[in-house]
């Protein structure tokens, strides 16, 4: 079973050399930790930011530079500030090829739900709608199961959408999943779990082929 | 000669903001707000504002400070954590809330600017923000139609500006600035540092002297940090 650094190490694998990369709030942020060597790539933030660099070293924050999620952050060489509304052009008009973000659940038609508990905290969409409707590659990084042990991995989404059919991929601490067809499909095992865990765990439609191959993090 | 906008303070350039009018605010978070036009509006205790924002600040600063004064009736903003307060009043029904996704909300003011009346996005079909807008189908993808958005005063703010009104940002701190400046009948900037017509390089500015008609120098800015993090030397 994976960490949420475990997680983010597994996403990491699917950078590629030339990718322009928006990564959301909490475990997807983690990526930026595990770029693979040898790979270049760019991270967008949507505040307004591409090239965004690590923290800062403690005493050089500033506050005029945060990403997305309002953490200080530092700019790389070559990094760029603009607007939100170019900032958007760059996410609708699909010139970032990879977006990582966190949900609540996903559906096995790739519906996304991430904004809304109703009755409960309302705390906004942000940036989400405008990314999962626009992006091409959306992986999604989340615990396979709720706090109380039930599946976020579901037939239908049961809160309020944030995007519909968008998800290609979702990477939890049990599994690597692909979503085609209407249904999950298993491509990998997180180390330690067996196939039955996964499909305990996985209410909506699973796809299980005959042999199902342990992640290799090593790298 | 260039226009002159300078007016000498905060107090000035909030001059005619009344109760019931639509403001937009700049800012993402805490970065980039109009710090000195923000303690204005409580000194001058408007109310049934509809505040046209990214987010609506912290319990105690940034726009949370016209919340805890009840000054404001309803937020446009896309995301509103972070706010203890804001969610009580908005539980209780005290205030009306309009979430929209980001990406629209900078489009929505840059098209009221821009005189775009209005514009298809594929951000919110299917989900609840999609609900009783008009959907088109453009290369087999379904969008939803949003309005432009414009404010009665839009304030923002910037890190340099000129006498003309011509604004230079910093950073992350432009942000929804620059769209709100084109979008408000009367626009008030607020800069860091204030200079002569013909110090600044036109090459850099971000937003041109035109859609600004109040400019002046803020004063003792706090820029607090709303998520300081940091990683070891």
């Amino acid at each position: 079973m994976l960490d949420k650094n475990g997680i983010a190490r597994r996403i990491a694998q699917e950078l590629q050399d030339g990718y322009y990369v928006n990564l959301g709030i909490g475990i997807p942020t983690l990526v930026a930790n595990y770029i693979p060597q040898g790979i270049d790539v760019e991270f967008q933030s949507e505040n307004g930011i591409l090239g965004m660099g690590p923290f800062p070293i403690e005493g050089n924050e500033d506050p005029d530079l945060i990403n997305a999620g309002k953490q200080t952050i530092t700019a790389l060489p070559g990094a760029a500030y603009f607007d939100s509304a170019m900032s958007f052009a760059m996410i609708r008009g699909r010139h970032v090829q990879l977006t990582v973000l966190g949900a609540m659940e996903v559906s096995q038609n790739g519906d996304i739900a991430n904004w809304k508990i109703p009755g409960k905290m309302v705390k906004g969409m942000g940036g989400a709608m405008d990314l999962v409707a626009s992006a091409e590659n959306i992986i999604v990084a989340m615990m396979h199961t709720n706090k109380a042990g039930e599946s976020k991995i579901l037939p239908e989404c049961t809160l309020p959408l944030t995007g519909v059919g968008c998800v290609k991929k979702v990477v939890t601490e049990l599994a690597v999943l692909e979503i085609k067809d209407g249904a999950f499909h298993l491509l990998e095992r997180a180390p330690g779990v067996s196939v039955e865990q996964i499909i305990a765990a996985t209410a909506g439609k699973l796809v299980v082929p005959e042999v199902v191959p342990e992640m290799n993090l090593l790298d | 000669m260039a226009l002159n906008k300078v007016v000498a303070n905060a107090e000035e350039a909030c001059r005619g903001i009344q109760s019931g009018m639509t403001l937009m605010v700049g800012g993402f978070g805490l970065c980039g707000i109009p710090e000195n036009s923000i303690a204005q509006l409580v000194k001058m205790g408007v109310i049934n504002l509809t505040c046209i924002s990214n987010n609506a600040g912290v319990d105690d600063f940034g726009l949370g400070l016209l919340l805890q004064k009840k000054q404001i009736r309803k937020m446009i903003s896309s995301y509103v954590g972070e706010n203890e307060e804001f969610e009580r009043q908005m539980l209780s029904g005290e205030l009306e809330v309009d979430l929209i996704p980001q990406g629209s909300l900078a489009e929505r003011c840059r098209a009221g600017g821009a005189g775009i009346p209005a514009f298809f996005t594929p951000a919110g079909y299917g989900t609840e923000v999609g609900e009783g807008k008009e959907v088109r189908i453009f290369d087999g993808k379904p969008h939803i139609l949003e309005s432009a958005l414009t404010a009665d005063f839009a304030i923002v703010k910037a890190w340099k500006g000129d006498t003309a009104g011509n604004l230079i940002y910093k950073a992350t701190a432009r942000n929804f600035n620059p769209l709100m400046a084109m979008a408000g009948k009367t626009t008030i900037a607020e800069v860091e540092e204030l200079v002569p017509n013909g110090q600044l390089d036109p090459n850099q500015i971000h937003t041109p002297g035109i859609f600004v008609q109040r400019i002046f120098q803020g004063k003792s800015y706090e820029k607090r940090i709303e998520q300081r993090t940091v990683r070891k030397a």
